[in-house]
């Protein structure tokens, strides 16, 4: 029994500590206005929920969901490739990455 | 059975038949550029093989044979096979011999009259294909093959018409001609579906021994017969079908004379007189089929007697002998029928060729009140013309005289009312025939200097078809003499197996004695001489020309005016349907169609651009929107 409380206890953490990185990933994406930021936000909502899958799979006892976060991470690191590469030109062609001067993709 | 080796032996000839000139098609339509002026010769040499081969095939297939082969199977269905095939019996080789015989005169004779021509090769290519699907057309063993080159010559028809396509009434003439070629096809159709669901099958041989399991004067045998007969009018230019072949005119004369006037027209008499075990059996369509031939003969008879385009007489005489030929079948004598349709071909054939020389002399003129006098210009064609003019009218010893004789007879043995109604048209025909003869050969030249200038006989290519088909205009009637003259008669014995299996059908046509037929020779020939006569005090002793169109008054501006069948047809028919369509086209197509369709659009457009409003291109909207649409669907999957 004191075992089991034992296992759990570090799963909670976990899911607490993911929350709050998700939460403040959301927060930034709503808040911030410099796309960069927005980027590194949603890079950490991702990473978090990484995290999850990773200590759920420790929890589970099985390596299927750590095998699986790698594939994320290096889908996810293309990804940030492309969207970093993206924000490059477009601070190059009108010096700036606010997101409410790059309104014109409308209607 | 013992001849079985034999008849083997004429297969691959009978299947080449029709691929010659498949082959002359394709060459000259795709390398007509290149062959020039030798694609006329390209294509006559083609028609040249395959009447040859004809030739071959008569000498050699024995007496009271037919072969019958399957080429291919081409439709499977349940037990039904529909196969593709070719039947050869006396009955198609006496039509391939025409179609192929003829058919090889008229390519050459169109080497000289449409030399000068831009379309040139294109000319020959519809000529070599319209002769393939008429040798479809007669050697198929089924219906359906039939059907196919049935359709063919209608669509070859269709093209030739309107081969001087920038011209509108051309083209309208053309599609005239394939409309009411449609009209009549939709019945050949039918009846093929009727073959097909009642005998379970569509060839020849299914269908006659299907139709020999019911008793005669059956329903279904008259459906079926009576929906073939539909098809023949329009296929034959019968009532009341007729109207599209005078208008077919339009195309070039050489095409007026050999589908216009020998060949695809006698398909529908073709038909019939391979059908006819099934018409035997089926006395009501007979009647209706003797009815409509004569009634046909006599009312284009009148409406040529009042013609002035020389090939328009000569479309409304084809209509006229087409519908004495009908008779022929209507009373049974089916054999008298064929042997009229081959002597039509070759006095008919000549006409029209002759009729082209004419033409060509006078530089495109038609109208005969503008020649006269031509005989001394160009000699030939005269006395062609002549010879054919002498046979139409039923002179002896000329072929018309033998065979529309024989159908005279056979109409007095059987019907006596008819056989009035038909000499009267044979008279009728005697006098417009020479009243054209008269008007264009005789007196002096009433055309302009410049068409006097321009008078010159027509080239070797265009000549001696012209003779050739004289000769045979002259002696073709000596295949067929009547049993007063001679105890054989060739055309009629050579024909006998094919027609064997109606005989039991019609009864034993009752033999006029010997007096009654020369009497009724005697009646024919002393009307066709005073009608002559009266042609001849009215247009060369008296010199009366046709009057202006405008002059024309009471029943001969009737006739003249072709009894205003044209505007009957609009206004009872084409009227009524453009109408109808107006109608549609407002109430339905306007109204409800496009109040539908339109809706549809306007819906589509309306949500499009209400709800692209949505895209502000303000990424924290977005991102927003994002957020609360992932809380929503999490709450819902949370709730239930």
């Amino acid at each position: 029994m004191e075992q089991q409380i034992l296992q759990a206890h570090p799963q909670n953490w976990y899911l607490v500590l993911s929350t709050i990185l998700f939460s403040i990933g959301v927060m930034g994406v709503l808040m911030r206005r410099n796309a960069l930021i927005i980027l590194m936000c949603i890079e950490l909502m991702l990473n978090s929920v990484n995290l999850l899958l990773v200590s759920f799979s420790a929890y589970a006892g099985n390596t299927d969901g750590q095998v699986f976060v790698f594939f994320i991470m290096v889908v996810a690191a293309a990804e940030v490739a492309v969207g970093l590469a993206l924000l490059v030109s477009i601070y190059r062609n009108i010096a700036t990455t606010d997101i409410d001067v790059l309104s014109k993709l409308k209607w | 059975m013992e001849n079985f080796l034999e008849l083997t032996k004429l297969i691959s000839p009978a299947s080449l038949i029709p691929l010659f000139p498949l082959l002359g098609f394709l060459l000259t339509a795709f390398f007509g550029k290149t062959l020039k002026h030798a694609a006329g010769w390209l294509a006559s040499a083609m028609i040249l093989i395959s009447f040859c081969l004809s030739t071959f095939l008569f000498i050699n297939l024995p007496a009271n044979a037919d072969l019958s082969f399957t080429i291919f199977d081409w439709i499977k269905f349940g037990n039904v096979t529909l196969s593709f095939g070719f039947l050869i019996d006396h009955l198609s080789i006496i039509m391939l011999l025409v179609v192929t015989g003829i058919g090889f005169l008229i390519h050459l004779y169109s080497i000289g009259y449409m030399h000068n021509d831009e379309g040139f090769a294109r000319f020959f290519s519809y000529l070599n294909l319209f002769i393939f699907f008429m040798l479809l057309l007669v050697l198929g063993n089924s219906y359906l093959v039939m059907f196919i080159g049935w359709e063919g010559v209608g669509l070859c028809s269709y093209l030739l018409i309107g081969f001087w396509f920038k011209n509108d009434a051309y083209n309208d003439a053309a599609k005239k001609a394939f409309i009411m070629n449609r009209i009549g096809d939709l019945g050949f159709l039918v009846a093929m579906f009727y073959m097909l669901f009642y005998f379970g099958g569509l060839d020849f041989e299914t269908v006659n021994a299907g139709a020999q399991t019911l008793e005669v004067g059956n329903t279904l045998l008259v459906t079926i017969t009576l929906l073939l007969f539909v098809g023949a009018m329009g296929k034959s230019a019968q009532i009341p079908l007729y109207t599209w072949l005078p208008d077919a005119m339009a195309g070039p004369t050489p095409v007026s004379a050999l589908i216009h006037a020998a060949t695809m027209v006698t398909a529908g008499i073709y038909m019939i007189a391979r059908s006819n075990i099934i018409f035997a059996m089926a006395p009501l369509t007979l009647e209706v089929v003797m009815w409509v031939g004569v009634i046909t003969s006599l009312f284009a008879a009148f409406i040529g007697m009042k013609q002035t385009d020389i090939k328009k007489v000569l479309a409304y005489s084809t209509v006229s002998q087409l519908g004495l030929m009908f008779v022929a079948l209507g009373v049974g004598a089916f054999s008298s029928g064929m042997f009229h349709v081959v002597t039509h071909a070759f006095f008919k054939a000549l006409l029209f060729l002759g009729a082209g020389s004419v033409i060509h002399a006078m530089g495109g003129e038609q109208d005969i009140r503008n020649m006269g006098g031509l005989a001394k210009y160009i000699k030939i064609t005269f006395y062609t013309f002549l010879i054919a003019t002498l046979a139409i009218s039923g002179i002896f010893p000329f072929a018309g005289f033998f065979s529309k004789d024989e159908i005279l007879a056979a109409s007095f043995s059987e019907h006596k009312a008819v056989w009035v109604l038909a000499s009267i048209s044979s008279m009728i025909t005697a006098f417009y025939m020479f009243r054209v003869m008269f008007l264009t050969f005789q007196n002096s030249f009433r055309g302009t200097e410049e068409q006097k200038h321009h008078l010159h006989e027509s080239p070797w290519t265009m000549t001696v078809p012209l003779s050739i088909l004289a000769i045979f205009s002259m002696v073709a009637g000596f295949w067929g003499m009547p049993a007063v003259m001679s105890s054989t008669h060739w055309f009629g014995t050579y024909l006998a197996p094919v027609f064997e299996g109606s005989k039991a059908y019609l009864g034993e046509g009752h033999h006029l004695d010997h007096g009654t037929e020369i009497m009724l020779m005697v009646i024919a020939t002393v009307l066709a001489l005073v009608s002559i006569s009266i042609a001849y005090v009215m247009y060369v002793k008296n010199k009366t020309l046709p009057e202006a169109d405008a002059e024309t008054t009471g029943v001969a501006k009737w006739a003249a005016n072709k009894f205003y069948v044209d505007e009957f047809y609009d206004k009872i028919i084409v009227r009524p349907i453009t109408i109808l369509s107006d109608v549609l086209f407002v109430l339905v197509d306007k109204l409800v169609i496009d109040l539908v369709v339109m809706a549809g659009a306007w819906l589509v457009g309306f949500t499009g651009r209400t709800i692209r409003l949505v895209q502000t291109g303000n990424t924290g909207f977005y991102v927003f929107a994002m957020v609360i649409g992932m809380m929503v669907l999490m709450f819902i999957q949370l709730v239930y």
